[in-house]
């Protein structure tokens, strides 16, 4: 079975898709670092980063549909935690509202803040979603710890990204041959039979674990991770980054006057 | 001949407490390609992690000579090629080269020298040009080859492989087949497929509940109905 739910666009080619990891990477981390320390009330600043970001997507070739519906994925997460901040932020009140035996009130200020919170939210994750669709989980990974991110960490990165395939591809048959004997069933017995599989899954990954381990050590692991490739910068990308990076603190520092 | 591994009274017993290898008595000589057959459960697998130690227990291995301990386990490591029976065990890296890789950069290998073997390996397994492929993309057939050429890689003298044909289509089997018998250094493999064992191993040795049962030239224990009968490996009677 194929997957390439994690970089199925990594093969295009554009300027984007062609600059080194690293460079991708730090810009996107100051990007995000912009971002969220704008203040809520400067939405110039919020529309140049929207126009930015928007501007580097379709450079990227990217197809538009497929952004708009991964960038969604973050907002339940986001929405969970912010969703109450209307409520106990203090302020001008815009509606205030009898729930049972309470009164709730919901301020300006605090649709404000969701609002902003939810803005930021959506620009982070376009820009990442932008990293990681024009990256090569590979090289990012291999970007990564050029720049000394703990090698244990790259490791288990990688070890995650050869193995979340195997893992899908073992629930989808798990859940085939259920399928296949299901005849129904109360709610309860479904729901047993689901946890039965997670937990059959976690024994196996488990003991695949150790089946990989041992492959490891017959070819000499000792604990010591060890690599070879080294990347290389290119003109392109020190162009991009400068520029970049410029723009975002010129931004900033308007924000910081005014 | 020269012995390249010797086996001297090996038991074992995994934690569980099941008895998986009793009074192991075994001894390979160099240049061999030999069988170890044997129903499922029978103790093979268990047996070959014991050949570059993986697993320990007591009775002796000895490898071209030296007992395996802590202090060689690297040097065994280099010397014996364990290929596991999941490809999707073996190969743990994303990309081909990577995983080819993985041995000879453990091995100490220049940059150069890694390199260089990890083409030539992949020319061996007739895989050239697959270094730069995911390797959640290969079929099969193919992961089969590359999980044998990360062991290699290391130039090991002793290729020992579980189950190269499980899973195979017959093309893809025999094509392996032909790979394996291209190779020159001594082999062990375990199968329970008479086929591959008939075209690739002179000797045969059938291993049963632990204990090796039979140690003999091929088409003497291929021609031996009742012996394989009796474990599980003979051939449906026909009517």
């Amino acid at each position: 079975m194929k997957h390439g739910f994690l970089d199925q666009y990594s093969d295009l080619n554009s300027f984007i898709h062609k600059l080194d990891p690293r460079t991708k990477f730090i810009t996107t981390l100051i990007f995000i670092l912009a971002v969220i320390s704008t203040p809520p009330d400067r939405w110039q600043a919020f529309t140049l980063y929207f126009f930015l970001i928007a501007t580097l997507l379709l450079f990227s070739k990217l197809p538009i549909f497929y952004v708009f519906t991964r960038s969604l994925v973050i907002m339940p997460f986001v929405l969970m935690i912010a969703i109450f901040i209307p409520f106990f932020k203090q302020g001008e009140v815009v509606g205030s509202y009898n729930i049972w035996l309470w009164q709730v009130s919901v301020t300006y200020t605090g649709l404000q803040v969701l609002i902003n919170i939810l803005i930021k939210a959506w620009l982070s994750i376009l820009s990442l979603i932008l990293l990681t669709s024009t990256t090569k989980l590979v090289n990012l990974l291999k970007g990564l710890e050029q720049l000394r991110m703990p090698r244990v960490m790259v490791m288990l990165l990688s070890f995650m990204y050869r193995y979340i395939f195997v893992l899908v591809d073992e629930v989808i048959r798990m859940r085939q041959a259920r399928d296949s004997r299901n005849f129904g069933g109360k709610r309860l017995w479904q729901i047993r039979t689901i946890g039965n599989m997670i937990g059959t899954l976690f024994i196996r990954s488990y003991e695949r674990g150790e089946r990989v381990y041992a492959a490891m050590l017959a070819r000499g692991f000792d604990g010591q991770s060890r690599t070879l490739d080294r990347l290389n910068l290119r003109r392109a990308d020190a162009y991009f980054g400068m520029s970049f990076s410029l723009v975002l603190i010129l931004t900033s520092v308007v924000n910081l006057l005014y | 001949m020269d012995e390249i591994i010797r086996i001297d009274n090996l038991s074992f017993c995994y934690p569980d407490g099941q008895q998986a290898l009793t009074d192991v008595n075994l001894t390979i000589y160099h240049g061999e390609t030999v069988a170890l057959i044997g129903p499922n459960g029978a103790g093979k697998s268990t047996l070959l992690l014991h050949l570059n130690g993986i697993l320990r227990s007591n009775g002796v291995v000895r490898v071209l000579g030296r007992t395996i301990d802590d202090k060689n386990l690297r040097w065994v490591r280099s010397k014996v090629g364990l290929v596991f029976q999941n490809p999707d065990d073996q190969l743990f890296s994303p990309t081909v080269f990577e995983d080819i890789a993985f041995g000879p950069i453990n091995m100490g290998y220049s940059e150069a020298e890694v390199r260089e073997s990890v083409t030539r390996t992949l020319d061996w397994v007739g895989m050239t040009g697959y270094e730069q492929r995911s390797t959640h993309h290969l079929s099969v057939g193919e992961k089969k080859r590359i999980a044998i050429a990360t062991v290699l890689s290391m130039a090991p003298e002793i290729l020992v492989i579980d189950e190269p044909t499980s899973n195979l289509d017959p093309r893809s089997k025999w094509s392996l087949i032909g790979v394996l018998h291209r190779l020159p250094m001594t082999k062990i493999v375990a199968s329970h497929d008479l086929e591959l064992v008939q075209t690739l191993c002179l000797r045969t040795i059938i291993f049963d509940h632990g204990q090796v049962v039979a140690d003999s030239a091929t088409n003497h224990i291929l021609a031996d109905i009742p012996l394989l009968r009796a474990h599980g490996l003979a051939p449906p009677e026909v009517a």
